[in-house]
Order: C-alpha cells, then structure tokens, then sequence
C-alpha cells in the first residue's frame, strides 16, 4: 500500500522546524523514517504533515567524551556504531545497537528517531532506560532534558511534545568496576526480539557485586528495568541468580501475542536474565582486570 | 473524502547512477517507486514494501538503504545507486553481476537487483569476506528460490574477481 496524502518541509533550519511544527496538528517529525514510512505505507499512521529534518545541518553528530555518549538527531545507527570511541565509553550502545534491525536499515534509521518511537520491542529505548541517559528536545519554550526514567508514557508513546524535537541523546559512560551484556532471542535474525534482555553489573573494590540492574524489551508495554543488586547478594551463583530472574518476573508483566506466549516470556525472562547478568559480571571482572592491571 | 484538488507536487532534482534528473513528485512518493514510474528505472524491484524483503535495496552515498523505506522528496542531496549503475557504460558485468552468473546466483531473479546493490557496497567495505561474513553481508536480504548457497558462493566470487580486477 502507499501512503495517505501528506503535507511537507524540508526547513534549513531547527528554528523553522520548530515553526512550522508549531504551526499544526497532527504533524510528524521524519528523520530515518525506518519505522515511520513503513507506517505511513500501511496507513497506520496519516499525518496531516511531515517536518524533514534531513535538510537542517548540526544535528549528525556522535560526540563521546569521559562523561559519555551524545548522538544528534540525525546520526544514523551505522555512524554511532562506527564512531571507535562508543565502544570504549560505554560498550553497551553498540551490543544492542548491532541487534537492530539489519545493517541495511541501520544505515538510514536513526538512534533518536528510534528513542523517540518508543517502541518496547526496540533496542535503544531499554538501553537508554537502563543506563539512565536521557533525551534533549526543543520546542517553543526552549531546550529541556527528559530523563529516560520520563520518558516512556505508554506503547509507542513518549513524553515528547508535539511541538517539540529531540535533537540529542544522551547515554551516560559505564561506571569503573562495570560491566554490561545484551542478549535476545528473535525467530529471525534481525527480527523484532521475543524478548531481550541487558544487564549492567559493578563490583566493589573486593570484587562483590554493589549494583546489578538488568532492562527488559518486549516483555511489558514500556521499556523496564528492574534493580536486582538485593537479590544477587553479592555473587552471581546459580542460586544468586535464580533469585534474581524470579525477583525480576514479580516487577514485570508479560503480555501474550502472536509472537509469544505470557509463559513462554516470562520463560525467556528467566534465562536472559541469569545468562546476561553472568556475562556482565564476567565483563566487570575483565574490565577491572584491565584498569588495574593495564596501568 | 474524495476532494478533488489534486496533490501537490515538489519539485525536486534526484542524481541516480550519476545523472541529475528533475521531477516533481507528491511528498508521499516512495523513493522505490519515484525510481521506477518517475525515472522508469524498473531494475529495482519492490517485494514487500515495508522494508523486510530487501529487493528495494539501492545505493545511497554508498550505503545500503531501503528504497521502499524513504520518500523520495526526502532523497535529494543523495548520490542514488541503483542497479543499472552497477555494470560499466559499455556493458561490461560488474565483478558482483559476473560473479552471479559464473555461480548461478539467481534463479528467477526478482530478488537479485537487491543482493547486487548489497553485496557490491558490502564487498567495498570488507573485499575479503570470510563465508560468515558473506552469509552475514545478505541476511538482510530474502530469496525465495535458490536457498542462498550460491548467492553466498557468488559474494566470495566477486570478492575474488575484484582482486583480480584490482591487481590489474
């Protein structure tokens, strides 16, 4: 099928953007378009106007510093993947990232388009939520910083106004002593996960575990992420992380689909869980081997 | 329902395989078929468009990216590769089209316009694939006929061919 009729701009500018947004409803912000056109195609989405942001220069940007990730609204997934430097500020960003989608739709698709989509079985939106980053929007009041905490309202519902614009992401660097992992089971490759699960594990300085949080996708209707620091008692043995995965099933509510039972999630949520927060472990315990034994 | 006004259209300049052409398209055009009905270039195939398929595939700046999945007023500014641009002016089989045909790497051929565009911006970026590799390289592409043997069998072909055809 094709799209419903549409209007269009293609502003030079985010200040034009930002007027010409303001200016109607039911507007749709176009960046990669890799889950919008196909919407648009399917006729489940019919905007009455699409602002392209593609024209508006600045806003491609992957920055990485000791703070952290910053990737501007048009960065395409395939630029943060290959910015070196991503991997080695926060490692998790390019674990999920190569998990979206096939390399052919990273090409074009954007992270903060995807953030911004707020799809709960999409990658970045639980990393982002995981690891406490956050999204920088414009709108006519100015520039404000939505916590990804805030962020996720509902399905494919973000706390992003219709007269505003996320230009950038943040993804905070992983902590010293830290570790991360991402696992998820799709049928296909590149396929929509079943269910996915990452994990963020760091160690005190006698190598016990201080905090273990794991987010979940495709199990609830948001993104979740759920602390199990308590659970795991310090160590990730197999007793420890059984604990853990139960502890987790009682802060999530798996739905039943085509794709899957509540069961057969709830299984998944189990086995990711104890299998992403060994790896992370492992992770930490390499990544502190490193610093301390790498100076 | 049913306004008579008609659409209106954007005129926009498109450089596909090199050449600027101008063409006024409504804002909902799908790249995929502002190529095909617009500028009658028929050699990219559209299977399932909404972006799973990857007969749609085309070139931009390089890159791999779904025709079907952009608009095509959205393009502009892009260097557009499609599969007519793959062979040289005079004919001459790129080292990815030889290499289907010496592995018989298409059976009907509705998918292969896709794979060619793939594997040629894959082989720019990794000319030595390993045979995971090339498996990876098309996973993004679906063929309903040939079970992919020799469709990866081709990918490491025209890895070859281009070697031959750099060491010349």
């Amino acid at each position: 099928m094709k799209p419903a009729p549409f209007d269009y701009a293609r502003p030079d500018t985010l200040e034009e953007a930002l007027r010409v947004l303001a200016g109607r409803s039911g507007a749709k912000v176009l960046a990669g378009g890799q889950s919008l056109v196909p919407l648009l195609s399917m006729r489940l989405a019919a905007p009455e106007l699409l602002v392209d942001l593609n024209g508006v220069p600045g806003l491609d940007h992957v920055t990485v510093d000791e703070s952290g990730v910053r990737v501007g609204a048009l960065a395409r997934h395939a630029d943060v993947l290959a910015e070196a430097g991503v991997r080695r500020v926060q490692p998790l960003v390019p674990l999920a990232l190569e998990q979206v989608a096939h390399a052919t739709i990273r090409n074009r698709g954007t992270t903060v388009g995807s953030l911004v989509h707020a799809d709960a079985a999409a990658e970045m939106p639980m990393v982002l939520r995981l690891l406490d980053g956050s999204l920088d929007v414009v709108g006519p009041t100015g520039r404000r910083t939505i916590a990804a905490a805030d962020l996720y309202l509902g399905p494919l519902e973000s706390s992003v106004g219709a007269d505003e614009i996320a230009v950038e992401a943040f993804f905070p660097a992983l902590a010293e002593r830290s570790g991360v992992a991402f696992e998820e089971i799709a049928r296909r490759h590149g396929d929509y996960a079943v269910v996915g699960v990452a994990a963020v594990v760091t160690l005190d300085a006698d190598g016990r575990v201080s905090e273990a949080r794991a987010g979940y996708l495709s199990v609830s209707d948001v993104p979740a992420v759920v602390d199990v620091t308590e659970e795991l008692g310090g160590g990730v043995a197999p007793e420890a992380l059984e604990v853990a995965a139960t502890g987790a099933l009682l802060d999530l509510t798996p739905e039943t689909d085509l794709h899957a039972t509540a069961a057969y999630r709830a299984h998944l949520v189990r086995v990711l869980t104890a299998r992403v927060l060994t790896a992370a472990h492992d992770d930490a315990l390499r990544r502190a081997g490193d610093h301390s034994g790498g100076a | 329902m049913g306004e008579a006004t008609p659409e209106i259209r954007h005129e926009i300049r498109l450089r596909v395989n090199g050449v600027e052409h101008e063409l006024a398209v409504p804002a909902r055009r799908l790249l995929s078929d502002a190529l095909r009905h617009d500028l009658g270039l028929t050699g990219t195939h559209v299977g399932c468009e909404h972006g799973v398929c990857g007969s749609c595939t085309v070139l931009a700046d390089g890159r791999p990216v779904r025709s079907c999945l952009m608009l095509a007023v959205s393009a502009v500014g892009l260097e557009l590769t499609t599969v007519e641009g793959l062979a040289a002016p005079d004919g001459t089989l790129s080292p990815v089209q030889q290499a289907f045909r010496e592995c018989h790497g298409l059976q009907c051929g509705f998918c292969t316009p896709g794979f060619l565009t793939t594997i040629t911006a894959g082989l720019e970026a990794n000319p030595t694939p390993s045979e995971d590799e090339a498996r990876d390289m098309v996973a993004g592409n679906l063929c309903r006929c040939t079970g992919y043997q020799n469709i990866v069998a081709s990918v490491l072909r025209a890895a070859e061919l281009g070697a031959e055809e750099a060491g010349r």
